[in-house]
């Protein structure tokens, strides 16, 4: 087998500019008289080197050739996400996103609808822009569970060939969908931040964030249906719902032995502590090291509950044990990307930002003022959170009353 | 009993800055360390070996450097380390990272539990342990905070959800992946760091797993990175200065519009 990456000797001038290009640190050069040499167990094939090289000196092999004939797969699918009845707001800002993808391509948006009588939901797939509603309606499907709801898709995709896949890259879409992804030879990538078309291919573009959001890549898969992709929540638009709006709905019957699971849910417990969940809220309200107290975390939830936000926090807070782990932001808690979101008391260490800086708004309330949570805030306040977040409750408090 | 953990070495993410003028990463002197989910994943396994005994087996796929997280995870108690390393895994993406490490599992034989963490911190997928479960066809519970109940041929995971958690029955073999809340992981003993010194760890290559040239690296990967990119830099942030009620007027005036369009 050839190595997927070469430097051709013949034509390289030992510039080093492939080696200051890479971003892997995968290409070294011992001095200006040898050659480079590219670590393969350190190269990711990302090309950053051979855009660098104005000699064409580096050469990438092609994957593999098509797996099938991609021309038979069409259109866009959106999973549906629903937890009992309700459908997860993802899958409207999938059908939105998943409209302007299936219009550059001529192809239909279909919702991937599983559970148990949920048919009332089609309707509301259809108003938020699906073309098709592909129902999958039984009791044993009631609940989410991995290896039935992915054997069902399984199954699906085989039927119907989409060209996209999207899910929500929620728990459970990112659970699920990389269990389809590997009978069907699926690419997929995770947590989207970014899709379009290429229209010269038809390669669905993936852009995603990776070194927690340092760097961001965009990835296809060129010979491979369908693309599978999971999109982060928050970073779509969802499209205004159309009541009036009507679509196909196509019941799909799946034989027993398809939906058979082994594993089962025995109890489901909400959690009831929190305002609103972190992974939903539009607003954050996050607290660190700098609340001193497990107590001072009331303080947060005030101006939490004032907002109709989620309470976050930092790894400290949570190590400290302040406030359950479930409520953790940053690289071993949760990646959130809320339209606000409030730093309060967090000096935003890099774990942290990895989790919140892509963020609509981020506003910093810290008493250092050479906290690094400063250099990612779009509207920073240093001063003492103690005397800053009652009255910021108060203000808002009054300015929604209005 | 077998608990096979696969493990990953990654970046020290604390250490990845972007040079200003290069847009390159700069990783100097940044250490490679055990994937942080992946230590709750040791912790668990070896929990699970002292209750109902048995073998830990740790497996990881990469380098030949990452070795180091294996004897990471023997100095911990784990009972042996399998490196799977070869240059036809180069450009291997979670398709084909997850088939290579189901076909290892497969040659280990006998695993009753495979543990993973959530998700690796530096390609932040999650996708390799729901692979490795579809690739040898096993159940999965992902997103694991709590071990309920274990015995030989079952087990009861809670699973943590956007909203709150989910209790999973499972019959064994299984696969799990971890989040932080599991446990705590004990600290390398010192008769353990010398176990991990002295170690022999075992190699595995392609032929060795008997993986089909098609399904393994560059060729077995349909997924492919075209382009590597900075994000665009944040617009600078503004600091808003005085007392606090002047500060608290001037931010609720700049949020007023954005929270009230984020909704109640």
């Amino acid at each position: 087998m050839t190595d997927p990456i070469r430097i051709i000797n013949e034509k390289c001038v030992r510039c080093g500019a492939c080696v200051r290009a890479c971003p892997f640190d995968a290409i070294t050069q011992a001095d200006r008289k040898s050659f480079p040499v590219i670590d393969l167990q350190k190269c990711t094939l990302c090309g950053a080197c051979v855009q660098a090289c104005k000699f064409d000196a580096i050469e990438m092999r092609e994957s593999c050739a098509p797996l099938t004939d991609l021309s038979a797969f069409r259109d866009v699918w959106v999973f549906a996400e629903q937890h009992e009845g309700r459908l997860h707001s993802v899958t409207f800002e999938l059908l939105g996103e998943g409209r302007k993808l299936a219009q550059s391509i001529q192809m239909k948006v279909c919702a991937v609808l599983l559970g148990h009588q949920v048919e009332p939901l089609s309707k509301e797939l259809f108003a938020r822009g699906a073309d098709r509603v592909y129902l999958v309606d039984r009791p044993d499907l009631a609940h989410y569970q991995d290896e039935a709801y992915a054997a069902v898709l399984v199954e699906l995709i085989r039927r119907h060939k989409p060209n996209v896949f999207l899910s929500g890259a929620t728990t459970v879409g990112r659970s699920l969908v990389s269990r389809v992804a590997v009978p069907t030879r699926a690419g997929l990538t995770a947590d989207c931040t970014g899709l379009a078309i290429d229209p010269a291919t038809g390669n669905l573009l993936q852009t995603r964030p990776a070194f927690g959001g340092n760097i961001m890549a965009t990835i296809i898969a060129p010979n491979a249906r369908p693309q599978m992709a999971t999109v982060r929540p928050k970073v779509m638009k969802e499209q205004a719902p159309d009541p009036t709006r009507t679509g196909e709905l196509v019941v799909e019957a799946m034989a027993d032995e398809i939906v058979r699971a082994r594993a089962r849910r025995v109890r489901f417990v909400p959690e009831v502590e929190s305002t609103v969940s972190i992974a939903d809220a539009n607003i954050i309200v996050a607290g660190g090291r700098g609340l001193q107290k497990p107590e001072n975390f009331a303080l947060l939830r005030q101006l939490a509950e004032t907002l109709g936000a989620g309470v976050g926090a930092s790894r400290a807070a949570v190590d400290a044990n302040w406030i359950a782990y479930s409520h953790q932001v940053g690289q071993t808690g949760k990646t959130v990307c809320p339209k606000i979101y409030f730093a309060i008391g967090i000096s935003g260490q890099i774990q942290h930002l990895a989790g919140m800086s892509s963020s609509d708004i981020i506003v910093a309330i810290n008493k250092d003022p050479d906290a690094p949570i400063f250099k990612v805030a779009t509207y920073g306040i240093v001063g003492d959170l103690f005397a800053i977040i009652p009255k910021l409750t108060a203000a808002f408090q009054k300015m929604l009353a209005k | 009993m077998r608990y096979v953990v696969c493990v990953k070495q990654v970046p020290e993410t604390s250490d990845v800055r972007i040079n200003p003028e290069t847009h390159t990463l700069i990783r100097e002197g940044a250490a490679a360390i055990l994937n942080p989910f992946d230590n709750y994943a040791i912790e668990e396994a070896l929990r699970m070996r002292e209750k109902l005994g048995g073998k830990v087996t740790v497996l990881t796929m990469g380098p030949p450097q990452a070795e180091a997280v294996l004897r990471e995870a023997i100095a911990m108690g784990a009972d042996e380390g399998i490196l799977v390393s070869d240059r036809a895994f180069a450009g291997s993406d979670t398709w084909a990272t997850s088939y290579t490490l189901a076909m290892a599992i497969r040659k280990i034989g006998d695993a009753s539990v495979i543990l993973c963490g959530k998700q690796a911190s530096d390609g932040d997928t999650a996708q390799v342990g729901p692979g490795i479960a579809a690739h040898l066809e096993l159940p999965q519970v992902t997103y694991v905070r709590k071990i309920e109940a274990m015995d030989e041929h079952r087990l009861v995971a809670e699973r943590l959800l956007e909203n709150g958690y989910e209790a999973i029955e499972t019959p064994l073999p299984c696969v799990l992946t971890v989040v932080k809340e599991l446990n705590e992981p004990r600290l390398p003993s010192l008769k353990g760091k010398l176990a991990a010194k002295k170690a022999v760890l075992t190699h595995w290559k392609a032929e060795d797993l008997a993986c089909d040239p098609r399904l393994i690296g560059l060729d077995g990967s349909p997924t492919k990175v075209v382009k590597i990119f900075t994000p665009p830099p944040r617009a600078g942030g503004q600091v808003l200065t005085g007392e606090p009620d002047a500060v608290v007027t001037q931010l609720v005036e700049k949020l007023k519009d954005a929270v009230l369009a984020a909704g109640r």
